[in-house]
This record gives structure tokens, sequence and C-alpha cells, in this order.
């Protein structure tokens, strides 16, 4: 239930549809969900409506993921080598 | 716009960290789209042994339950309406027949992209009753609920819509409140969340300790959204956050929202594998009820009929893995499927056995 | 002839189908096997390995993007022919024309069929029509039967598949599967998709300089790439395995796949070639390759290895292996 693809609104028409270009394909859209989206906007586009309007994303969000799993990891590795020498 | 938000060198570096994991740690990924994507990446060949992907209840057409299946079935078979369904449907079997069988025997059985092009269909043929099969989560159910209003403005009467609709919450609060499943973290469903937003889960991390990352569904999505529960395990917390930022909202989608509650209303329904959960359903509200396929045709209620062996429930439940079905691979394949776990193109067995390499996917 | 449509007395062997004869074939196909007009045709055929096969078209609609059903039913057998390592030479057509058919429509697909056996240099020797009632046909099915030559030593045949062998695709994936999918009722969308269909006889004599170290070829038709591995991997006992990101697929068919829940390895090809190849002349192949037009996209896509006997494997994008099976069922768009 979850099949989605992002497409660009290239137009905007009556009845609350839209057009929306996905990778080349124009696909007729609903934007009943999305009624104030705008053309040059991305939407979520799942089974011929647009669900949501996309907004950018956080590039260096992964990067703090991966560096704070390491922290954790290494000082969790860490404390369970001192306690080894502390024996 | 840039979609692929993470560069191939943080994939490796967060799965490197990933493969670092020791401790025996079981995730659910509880929505279908997840199960064939996870799948299809081969992830699962790629993440410590320790570390276990279980399938949850995501699948709408996994747990469409066998006697709602046989309704449809024989209202097509007894009358002269033109059912449009999501190809998803097609063949999934009922307790002797199904969608695709009944469609070479005569009856007019058509599939649809979009709920939309079945109020056309009926816009096109006004002599006719045109029933649309509403199979889905909170993903779907707001465009069913859109096109019912939408057809009330055209007036197309001999439009109606089948609710099979589900919700993905009650579910949820089955799986955990039950003892026999063990569930570490839960990958949430990115696209249903685009509707319902992070409300739902906040209540379930809390109620029952459980780390929730709302996820998308492409690799670097995956990887990332594992990593961001392994983060919560690691530092002993359990909350829910989202992973898939560039769709999921907070707040969801408001307007949705607002459509869901104008057309549907929560109503016990019959999921495979869970049996009967009340208020985990859609019905048509009464102000819709010309457009209720279930009151204008009188539907019955048909009894679920056991399969003998099969075991959709527990895969359904991540009670069981698919390869520990007696029936997977044998009696059970996707060109002779059993229960819809293995029918569905997203169902977990489906899933493994055409992507797990050698095992139980045998020639 | 004063009909614009065909009738079922077009088909009872009288006046009028000779006159449909006239009108609409005889204008477009001449050649001296045909011209006689015997029942059969008596042919000449060059030393070497005789190969026939045979094809029929049922696709709706007659016309779309990139082609039609006529070019489609030359193409398809020619891409048979050449498949075997053949020449194709002599095409012989059976048409079963549905009553209503619009005259016109008959006389494109018959000029196109015309044009594209010139093209591809073999000759329309012989044919049959028969007209059947309205609703017995999709407009028109059409059975084209070739013969071409095996003028070299050389069969392309599953069994001189070799492990260590490399396997090339001459093209983007998908496109001709794309643009039918989209004229389908029901799916809203304008793809500039087209067609693929092409009679691929240049890739053919390209292929013929380099004698063994081609071992086998074959056309992705319904199914697509992924059923042609599997059945190649079955036929020759080998395993197969393919690299996700070396598979050439336009963004245009990606992104409806994509939309549509569909997989483009599973989709239609009417104007490419899987080729098995020798690992010391694959890239001086494919550079030669891509110098077609029709086989400019064409890209390596994996190897042939003795193990898992009967098997594709395919290494996603994230480096992990995991199976690449067969269609089952039809290939329909989805939700989930």
């Amino acid at each position: 239930m979850c099949l989605g693809v992002p497409g660009k609104v290239t137009a905007i028409k009556e009845n609350q549809m839209a057009v929306a270009d996905v990778n080349g394909n124009y696909v007729d859209i609903s934007i009943i969900m999305t009624p104030q989206v705008r053309v040059g906007e991305y939407v979520m586009i799942h089974a011929g409506f647009a669900m949501q309007v996309m907004g950018q994303e956080e590039a260096e969000e992964s990067l703090r993921l991966m560096l704070e799993l390491q922290e954790i990891r290494e000082s969790y590795a860490n404390e369970h080598r001192e306690h080894f020498e502390e024996q | 716009m840039n979609t692929e938000s993470i560069s191939k060198n943080n994939n490796t570096e967060l799965l490197r960290e990933i493969k670092e994991e020791t401790r025996k740690l079981a995730l659910m990924e509880v929505c279908g789209t997840h199960t064939m994507a996870i799948a299809k990446s081969g992830i699962r060949n790629l993440i410590p042994p320790n570390l276990k992907l279980l399938s949850g209840p995501g699948c709408p057409v996994c747990v469409t339950s066998q006697g709602d299946i046989d309704s449809v079935i024989e209202l097509v078979k007894e009358s002269d309406i033109i059912l449009v369904t999501f190809g998803d449907m097609i063949r999934v079997p009922g307790s002797d027949s199904s969608l695709q069988e009944v469609r070479s025997q005569g009856a007019d059985v058509r599939v649809a992209y979009s709920p939309l092009d079945a109020l056309e269909i009926a816009r096109k043929n006004p002599g006719r009753d045109v029933v649309f099969l509403g199979i889905g989560f909170e993903t779907t159910a707001p465009l069913i609920g859109a096109t019912i209003e939408e057809a009330r403005r055209q007036e197309a009467s001999n439009f109606s819509v089948l609710s099979l609709h589900k919700l993905v919450p009650p579910a949820l609060e089955v799986i955990f409140s039950d003892p026999d499943i063990k569930v570490d973290g839960l990958i949430c469903p990115g696209h249903v969340s685009v509707v319902i937003g992070l409300e739902p889960y906040k209540l379930l991390a809390e109620k029952y300790a459980q780390p929730c990352v709302i996820t998308g569904f492409e690799n670097n999505d995956i990887i990332e959204g594992i990593a961001m529960l392994l983060l919560q395990i690691r530092k002993k917390e359990a909350f829910a956050e989202i992973q898939y930022k560039r769709v999921v909202k907070s707040e969801g989608n408001p307007v949705a929202q607002q459509i869901l509650q104008s057309v549907f209303k929560a109503a016990g329904a019959r999921w495979r594998g869970l049996g009967y959960i009340p208020d985990s359903g859609l019905a048509i509200r009464s102000e819709y009820r010309s457009f209720d396929a279930r009151e204008k045709f009188q539907l019955p209620e048909i009894e679920d009929r056991p399969i003998k062996g099969c075991a959709c429930g527990e895969v359904l439940t991540g009670k069981i893995s698919p390869h520990e079905c007696s029936l997977f691979g044998r009696a059970c394949t996707p060109l002779n499927p059993v229960g819809p776990c293995m029918v569905s193109h997203e169902g977990a067995c489906a899933a493994y056995y055409r992507y797990s390499p050698l095992k139980g996917g045998k020639k | 002839m004063k009909q614009d449509r065909i009738l079922m007395a077009h088909g009872s062997g009288g006046l009028m189908s000779q006159q449909l004869i006239e009108e609409v074939f005889k204008k477009s196909w001449n050649n001296p096997y045909l011209d006689p007009m015997l029942d059969g045709a008596l042919l000449d055929l060059p030393p070497g390995r005789v190969v026939m096969s045979t094809d029929s078209f049922v696709i709706t609609p007659l016309f779309f993007p990139g082609g039609d059903i006529g070019k489609l039913s030359i193409c398809g057998t020619v891409n048979d022919l050449l498949a075997c390592g053949a020449h194709p030479l002599y095409m012989s057509t059976a048409m079963i024309i549905e009553e209503g058919l619009a005259l016109s429509d008959l006389k494109k697909i018959a000029e196109s069929m015309a044009r594209t056996a010139e093209e591809a240099g073999v000759a329309l020797v012989t044919g049959d029509t028969k007209v059947v009632e309205k609703g017995s046909a999709d407009g028109v099915f059409i059975n084209t039967t070739g013969i071409g030559v095996i003028s070299s030593a050389v069969e392309y045949r599953p069994d001189r598949i070799k492990a260590g062998d490399k396997i090339i695709v001459s093209g983007n994936m998908g496109d001709h599967g794309l643009a039918i999918l989209a004229l389908r009722e029901g799916l809203s969308f304008a793809t500039p998709a087209q067609s693929d269909c092409t009679a691929l006889f240049r890739t053919g004599r390209l292929l013929e300089k380099y004698g063994e170290d081609v071992r086998c070829m074959r056309d992705p038709t319904r199914g697509g790439l992924a059923t042609v591995l599997n059945e190649i991997a079955g036929q020759a006992d080998i395993g197969i395995m393919v690299r996700e990101k070396e598979i050439p697929v336009s963004p245009v068919v990606q992104g409806a796949c994509d939309m549509l829940g569909l997989d483009p390895l599973f989709m239609a090809n009417e104007g490419k070639m899987v080729i098995f190849v020798s690992a010391q002349k694959a890239e001086e192949i494919l550079a030669e390759l891509k110098t077609l037009d029709e086989a400019e996209d064409a890209a390596i896509i994996g190897d042939v290895k003795a193990e898992p006997r009967g098997m594709v494997l395919i290494e996603t994008e994230l480096g992990a292996e995991r199976i690449l099976g067969i269609l089952e069922g039809e290939h329909i768009p989805r939700i989930c």
C-alpha cells in the first residue's frame, strides 16, 4: 500500500487536478490532498494522487547518525576493555 | 531537487556500523512495501545474522480475510457489475476461486491504477453498476474517500465502493501486547505516515517502550532507518522519530485526515492472521450510504474457512519466518499460492521465495 | 473496391477476396517469388543450414508509438532467425482479419510490413488471409514464418555457453513494454517512451565477424530480460550473475515502473538482443555494437558461472546477491 514516486508539478488544472513529471512521463494527478502545491514543487504520488509536497532533505543527518553510532559503540568497547584490565 | 539525500559513501559507512551490532535484536518492518524493498535490495544478507528483520501485518492484501475475498467473488459472479480493483488483488485466493479466475469465466473485472479511473469507468457506463474494491491502509483510504466525495459531486449513482480498508495502529497494538512476539524496534511505514504523522507512534513508543522510526523505501532510507533504531536501542531510549523527512511531516496530512473523518468511521474488521480487531477497519459513513457497496448489494458476511497447514497468521505477526511454514516452497509457491502471504507481490513469503538466494527459493 | 471496411465476403475466396489481395497486398508486396501467385512459393536457398521460425502477433492497439502490428510481425520473426545465427531470407504471412476493420488500417499495415521487410532484406513470398466475425479477433491477428540460412559453421545455441563468458544486452530494457502499457485503458499518463521495434540485422551482421566468440543470442520479448536469462540458464545448465547497476534502463522507463509497481526486467523488448560472448572479445564486441544506432546503449551486464546451475542471480545496488526469477502470472500495475 506504499508505492509512491516523486514527481514535479508542471501544471495546475481545473477541478483540483494537476500534471506531474515523473522522469519524463506526464501523469494526471489529483491535488485534493495538497491544495497549496505550486508548479515546480515536487510531490509524492500514490495511485494517481499527490500525497504530500516534498521538502528538502537534510543531507548531513546520516553523517551525524553514523558518528553517533560509532561513538557509542567505541565507548562501550572501551568500558569493557577497562573493566577487563582492572581485573 | 535532489531526492537522493544520502551519498553512497554514507551508505557504506552506516552499513559498516550496523554490521558491528553483536546483540540479538529483532526489528519489525510493518509495511509490505518495506518487506519487498528489503528483499529486493538484499539488505538481509548484509546485516549480521543476530539482527533479524521480521515482517509485520502491513500488507493490506495479505490481511484481507478469506471471507471478504469470498464475498467479493460471489458479488461478481452473481451480478452484472463491473468490479474495478487494484492489480494487487487479482490473484488472491478465496476459499476456492480468485478474481482472476472469475474474470476468465466471464465476469467483468478490471484493473485500475487509481480509484479515479474507476469513477471514469462509471461515467462511461451509466447503465451498469461499478464497484471499486477499496483495499489499503491509511495511505490509500483517503484517496478512496476523495473519490467518493467526487462521485457525490458528479452524482454518479452507479458508482460504489466496497471498503475493506484497515488501520495500522490498532494492528501494532495487537502485536506489541502479544507476549509471544519479541520486537526491539519498529520500522514504521513511510507512506501511511505521510497521512497519519508521528502522533500514533509516539503513543505506541511510550506505552510499549518501543523505538519507532518512520522510514522511506529507497536502499539509503532503509539503512538509515535501521541505523536510527540501533542508535535508540544502544542509548536505551524508546521514542518515535522520522527518517523519511523529505515526505513525512510530524502532523501528517491534515487534509487527508479530514477526508478520512468525513467519509469513513472506524469499525471492527477481520484480519487474516490476527482475527477480529475492534475499530481497526474503515466503514463508509451513513451520509455516503448510496456509495457503500456493502449496503447497496446487501453483501453477506462470509465465514473464514481455515486452510489446513497455512501459517500466514504467524508469518504476518513475525512469529515465524516464511521458511518455517510447512507449506512454504512445497504446496505453497507463487505459482500455486495457498495463502495471501505468497500471492501478494509484497507478501513476506513471496518476497522470501523470490529473492532469498538458495534458501527455500528452489527451482 | 468501394467498401472502406473489411467484410466477411472478403474472406470467402471469391471476387472480393481477389479484390482485397489486389488492392491491399499486391500494391506493396512485389517480388519474383510472390508474383506468380501460386499456392506456394518456389524458393532458392544458398548453401548452409536452413533455419525456420514462426510467431504470431495479437497486439492491441494495432498502431503504437514506434511501430504497428505489421512492422512488429516482420521484426519479431527476423530477430528470431538472427538469434539462431541465420541470414533471414524469406517470410510467409497469414492474417486473420476481423470483420469491420478499416481498409485504410489494413493498407497501412501491409505497407509497413513491406517497408520493414525490404529494409531487413527479406522477401514476403507467400501469404493467406481469412476474415472472421466481429469480436473474434482484435482488428487483425498476424502470423509470420521466416526462413533463413546459417552460412558459417557457427550455430548460436545455449549449450555452447561456458563459465566465464560475458553477457551483453544491446540497449535499454523495457521500452516496448512501457509504450504499450501506457496505451491501456485506465492509465492516464503520457509517456515519451516508444516501442523499440527494430529488425536487428545490422547487429546480426556485426556479430557474425566474431565467429565462435559469440555463443548464443536471444531477443527478450514477452517476459523481458529476466525471463530470457532464466530460460537460457536452464537450457545451458549454467549459472548467471548480473549486476543491477550495469543493466541499462532509461530514466523514463524506470520512473514509470516505480510509479506502477512494475519491473523493467520483466517488460517486453522488440528491438534488443541478449548476447553471450567470450570474455576475451567482450569489450571489443561491445565497443563495435555501440557504433550501431540500434545498440548505442549496449552494455556488459554480467557473467556466466558454473554454479548455481540453472539459476540467475543479481547483484543489487548494495552489493548483495539475490535471485532474479521469472515472471509469474501477469505483470500488472499495483499500489503496494
